[in-house]
């Protein structure tokens, strides 16, 4: 018989220690890529779907990359969920539209302070045959009144974003409760606001939209711009930079840079600026103050 | 040992020491029983092997015939009894033995492939494997069959394929396991002959077979096994010309036995 | 989507709606349009990557249940049939909470990253891969284990012979794992978070176009999608047709 030389690597499967290296070089290169480097570090911001579907962050994004080399990357969530993304660290600046619940996190000390960048208003969308008869009603309180009265569908956000909440105080101020009727003609939808347009327009239902997912949502179907104007449907948006001294390891000198940007006179001109199919969806909000997003 | 299962001829000499030029003999098994899930299929077996040249286990189905060649090359534990190769264990035994099953196990590589893995497996340095794939193809003539694959030959040519792959390292002993079983007349000759050669060449040859007619012709000693028992093992031209067991006789004859 | 698709809203008229979609993917495709390839790649990315990891840990640990018996063996191997499915969506959040800087992972830096959907997406192919692995070695253990005993091969030379001859039932296994990858949207979006130019890949892309009501966008990016998917499960089953014809 003939002897059996040591046979190396001939029939091993992994070479020993291979995954040890293997896990290692991942390592490795995780670390060289959070390695701080000369280069401006980029920024997350915890942003809302309305801004996102609407385009506007195509148009403002590239412009401030451009000028201060800070690559920005939205995630777009509702007003709740972005709150909590930025109470966890997970992102390092907030552009939400909900009062209450910015003023509560600053007051937290989870961001610095909360500065108007821009506004627009929210609109009752509906079918157009309009069967609660809401067409032109002046009181969007008058208006949801008939809607649950009449037990229409009407379909809500449920997931609580900026819209959501809005919709929440809206249907208060009207002393109706809808939520008992949940599953039945108020349909929660739990998700982003295109999403629920979808499902109104599917469905030939009422909804509440900011006006820049309705002017830029490619599906509309039936559905028409039905009560407008109200002053309580007065929609504006925030920006917080997030609390270095809560999370240290937020890029926190570039998401001042972008706050900044937001509210100097270039940033709200190019928030103007911003059209769709003619309209501007975005009027800006910080023009009497230049400078550092610092006042509240 | 004293029992009651019948003594076969040889078993009545004792075996000769391990012999020099072939380390392996005498095979010598010591009431060997073999039982599995209840059932004992080999019941109180000794004998021992002495000779080189082409051992046939002879019996009909069932009889024990493919466990009992299993016991010998040490896939199979027997339940009580022992068995040796010569000075070795079994399963030092196994090292210098091929087998080659009724059904070929043939690798999804093609002829070659089969061939190279053996080669590998056993530590052949690279340099000498070529030339011992080839000679191994043409023993079992099939030259220029390397690079087909292996399960696509015909059953002919399987078998003769798993002969070769058993044998392509010169093992000591080569263990066959009913290895015609179900190949047309053509192609038993072709396995018959390689078997012959193989023998010739030198190779201890211990296989099982149901066909009488395959014995006669390849079997220099015969022991013949019936429902778990060794009832004679002699030399085959003694053991077909006039059988001592009443069964043996019985089954040459050409009945079933129960 | 850069600038003029997100833009064009056009009137879709119902009927028209799929072939508006296979005119919008067409174009796309012949045009190479800029967005469609950058998406199109970090799907391939993130889902190769996935099934690589995968692959590396599956393929020996069905070959490690196959071969060796340990006590509980066969509650092991229902668990890893199970596991197959895994709801995709539970795995995204669970890796998000372990991603998340609130979270044991935070420091790292993952969430929201590539990196964080590869690793989601192993999770949820891995015991795909290990369960098919597993039958693929232990149907072929069973076939090969006395030549394989007969030989004296090592155990490592024994798994070695399983896999490399179970190779078409393998690779197989992995197209499907990849399969599963390219295809998934739950844990991919929450872990990923769909951020343009960073972490958008085709099935993410899909759900936002649909949910901006571009929908003729939206069918187009999916039939492309489907293609994709289906070309690689067609190819798997050529690939093992051939191989069982070939080499039985």
């Amino acid at each position: 018989m003939i002897d059996r030389p040591s046979d190396s690597n001939d029939n091993k499967l992994f070479p020993r220690g291979f995954v040890k290296r293997l896990v290692a070089l991942l390592i490795g290169v995780m670390l060289a890529a959070l390695a701080a480097s000369d280069e401006p570090r980029p920024i997350t911001v915890a942003s809302t779907t309305s801004t996102q579907n609407s385009g506007l962050f195509e148009s403002l994004l590239p412009k401030f990359t451009a000028e201060t080399g800070i690559e920005v990357r939205v995630v777009a969530v509702g007003t709740g969920q972005a709150i909590r993304l930025a109470t966890n660290g997970d992102a390092d600046v907030l552009l939400v539209h909900h009062l209450a619940s910015e003023r509560k996190f600053v007051a937290d000390g989870l961001g610095l302070a909360r500065h108007p960048v821009m506004h627009n208003d929210f609109v009752l969308v509906g079918p157009g045959d309009d069967p609660a008869g809401i067409r032109g009603i002046t009181e969007v309180t008058t208006a949801l009144r008939r809607i649950g009265d009449g037990e229409h569908v009407f379909v809500s956000r449920g997931d609580d974003s900026g819209t959501h909440k809005k919709e929440l105080e809206l249907w208060r101020a009207a002393a109706f409760d809808p939520r008992p009727a949940s599953g039945a003609w108020y349909r929660e939808s739990g998700s982003g606001m295109g999403t629920t347009l979808n499902t109104a327009s599917a469905m030939g239902g009422y909804t509440l939209t900011d006006r820049a997912s309705w002017v830029s949502f490619g599906n509309k179907g039936g559905l028409q711009p039905l009560v407008e104007g109200d002053t309580r449907m007065h929609n504006p948006y925030s920006v917080i930079v997030v609390n270095p001294e809560r999370h240290p390891h937020v890029h926190a000198v570039e998401a001042q840079a972008f706050a900044d940007w937001l509210i100097s006179e270039r940033g709200q001109r190019v928030i103007a600026a911003y059209r769709v199919d003619g309209q501007q969806l975005f009027f800006p909000d910080a023009a009497a103050t230049s400078g550092r997003a610092g006042a509240d | 040992m004293v029992d009651e299962a019948p003594r076969t001829e040889a078993c009545r000499q004792a075996p000769p020491d391990s012999s020099d030029d072939h380390p392996l003999l005498p095979l010598v098994a010591r009431g060997l029983h073999f039982g599995i899930n209840g059932r004992t299929i080999i019941k109180d077996v000794s004998f021992w092997i002495g000779s080189s040249g082409r051992t046939v286990i002879l019996g009909p189905n069932g009889a024990g015939k493919s466990v009992m060649l299993r016991l010998c090359h040490g896939l199979l534990n027997p339940t009580s009894g022992e068995i040796r190769w010569g000075d070795l264990s079994v399963a030092q035994a196994r090292e210098q033995q091929a087998m080659a099953a009724q059904h070929p196990v043939l690798l999804r590589r093609t002829a070659t492939g089969n061939l190279m893995h053996v080669l590998r497996v056993k530590g052949v340095p690279q340099e000498q494997r070529h030339d011992m794939v080839e000679a191994a193809l043409h023993q079992a003539g099939l030259e220029g069959l390397g690079s087909r694959a292996a399960r696509t030959l015909s059953g002919g040519q399987q078998q003769r394929l798993a002969i070769a792959r058993a044998c392509v390292l010169r093992p000591e002993v080569l263990l066959l396991d009913e290895p015609t079983a179900n190949l047309d007349p053509a192609a038993v000759r072709g396995v018959e002959e390689l078997v012959r050669a193989v023998a010739a060449a030198g190779t201890k040859i211990l296989m099982t077979t149901h066909d009488i007619a395959q014995a006669r012709r390849l079997a220099t000693d015969v022991m013949f096994l019936n429902d778990g028992r060794l009832l004679e093992h002699a030399p085959a031209a003694e053991f077909f010309a006039s059988p001592k067991d009443p069964a043996a006789a019985r089954f040459l004859a050409g009945e079933l036995l129960d | 989507m850069q600038g003029g698709w997100s833009r064009k809203r056009g009137r879709f008229l119902r009927m028209n709606e799929f072939s508006s979609a296979i005119v919008a993917a067409l174009s796309m495709i012949v045009t190479l349009d800029e967005g469609l390839v950058e998406i199109v790649l970090l799907s391939l990315q993130v889902s190769l990557g996935a099934v690589t990891i995968a692959s590396v840990i599956a393929l020996p640990l069905g070959a490690v249940i196959a071969l060796q018996s340990f006590p509980g063996r066969r509650g092991v191997v229902i668990l890893l049939n199970a596991l197959m499915g895994l709801p995709p969506v539970v795995v995204g959040l669970v890796v998000y909470l372990l991603l998340s800087r609130a979270g044991p992972l935070g420091p790292m830096g993952l969430l929201f990253t590539p990196a964080a959907m590869i690793i989601a997406q192993s999770i949820i192919v891995l015991p795909i891969i290990a369960a098919l692995s597993r039958q693929t070695i232990a149907d072929l253990h069973e076939e090969y284990d006395e030549h394989l005993r007969s030989l004296g091969c090592t155990p490592m030379q024994s798994v070695a012979t399983l896999l490399w001859d179970g190779r078409f039932r393998l690779l197989t296994a992995i197209m499907a794992g990849f399969g599963r990858a390219i295809a998934e949207v739950g844990a991919v979006i929450i872990v990923g978070g769909n951020i343009q130019h960073a972490t958008r890949v085709m099935t993410t892309t899909i759900a936002l176009e649909t949910s901006k009501g571009n929908l003729a966008l939206a069918l187009g990016l999916g039939l492309i999608l489907v293609t994709l998917a289906l070309g690689v499960n067609a190819t798997a089953l050529v690939i093992s047709d051939a191989a069982r014809r070939r080499y039985g």
